[in-house]
């Protein structure tokens, strides 16, 4: 059989591997950076999780004065 | 650190981003092992080189079906004792899991196409395959579109655990109907049909895909705590607001 005529096939099953192997690593990756970019952000404003210290915001305490 | 703590997201965190790095170098290592082995294998005696297609067909399959196996369990997890990082566990693995499958699917028409003169045939165990990814994108689905992580848990669940059905019909699709698809030659009672030679870079790419899903897993549910965190922080900034 000449089976090396396959090589197209072979080679597209291969570039199929790599890609969605890329595409999981890129996802995990962006999506990491992502959520700790909104975090840090949300956090530089103020916000925190229960078991740390909150602090006020600026932006919604002018708000609440203007108000 | 016991089973236990790992229940605490915290306590999860820390220990993912310590694992993390480690699996990433294990995994990196055991693919360039396994592809140098898969590369110098020899040619099938009737496959001929597209036998090179099977060591990432084969363990895309297997994986596919791993991962909607760790979602089953999650998902008792979730309705049966609540765990925490159930549902975290079983939302970060979806995605894994249908790519696994996709990968599955596409190498598998590659090779049919030469070896059987077609892409596609509507056979027991191709088309069991097709559902498990069809099955994968409706959980993902579930979680897109419903807005609460708790809701969406338990909706995700009850699909996973139905949709598990399907892991035994792939597995006996092949014993149960006349298929195209070859019968089991590896996972089977009497042992591996498949020489050595071939036999084991295919188990080497298989521990290469293991670790990839162990990483990419860890790596997925690291990102949904955060998520999660994020979820909590705006809603304490929109309570602020109002």
């Amino acid at each position: 059989m000449a089976a090396t005529n396959h090589l197209d096939f072979i080679m597209a099953a291969y570039a199929t591997g790599a890609a969605v192997i890329l595409g999981l690593i890129a996802w995990v990756v962006f999506d990491y950076r992502a959520q700790r970019r909104t975090l840090a952000d949300l956090e530089q404003r103020g916000f925190a999780r229960r078991s740390e210290p909150m602090r006020p915001e600026p932006a919604i305490e002018r708000a609440k004065q203007d108000a | 650190m016991a089973l236990i703590d790992l229940a605490n997201p915290s306590r999860f965190l820390t220990l993912a981003n310590r694992a993390i790095p480690w699996l990433a170098g294990a995994t990196v290592l055991a693919f360039a092992f396994g592809l140098n082995q898969a590369m110098i294998a020899p040619e099938d005696y009737q496959q001929g080189a597209t036998v090179r297609i099977m060591f990432l067909h084969v363990p895309a399959a297997w994986l596919s079906m791993l991962a909607w196996g760790v979602m089953t369990i999650a998902s008792l997890g979730t309705l049966v004792w609540r765990h925490p990082l159930a549902d975290v566990t079983a939302k970060a693995a979806a995605p894994i899991g249908a790519a696994f499958a996709l990968m599955c699917l596409i190498t598998g028409s590659l090779w049919g196409r030469p070896m059987w003169g077609t892409y596609w045939v509507w056979d027991a165990r191709l088309t069991s395959v097709l559902v498990l990814f069809l099955l994968y994108l409706g959980v993902i689905a579930v979680w897109r579109t419903v807005e609460d992580p708790a809701r969406a848990g338990r909706g995700a669940a009850i699909l996973t655990i139905v949709g598990a059905i399907d892991l035994p019909i792939i597995k006996f699709s092949v014993d149960w109907w006349n298929t195209l698809h070859q019968p089991a030659s590896v996972l089977r009672l009497g042992g591996p049909t498949i020489h050595p030679a071939i036999l084991t870079p295919l188990l080497i790419m298989a521990g290469a895909f293991t670790l990839l899903f162990a990483t990419l897993l860890l790596a997925a549910m690291r990102n949904e705590i955060l998520r999660r965190r994020v979820r909590t922080l705006r809603l304490m900034q929109a309570r602020a607001v109002t």
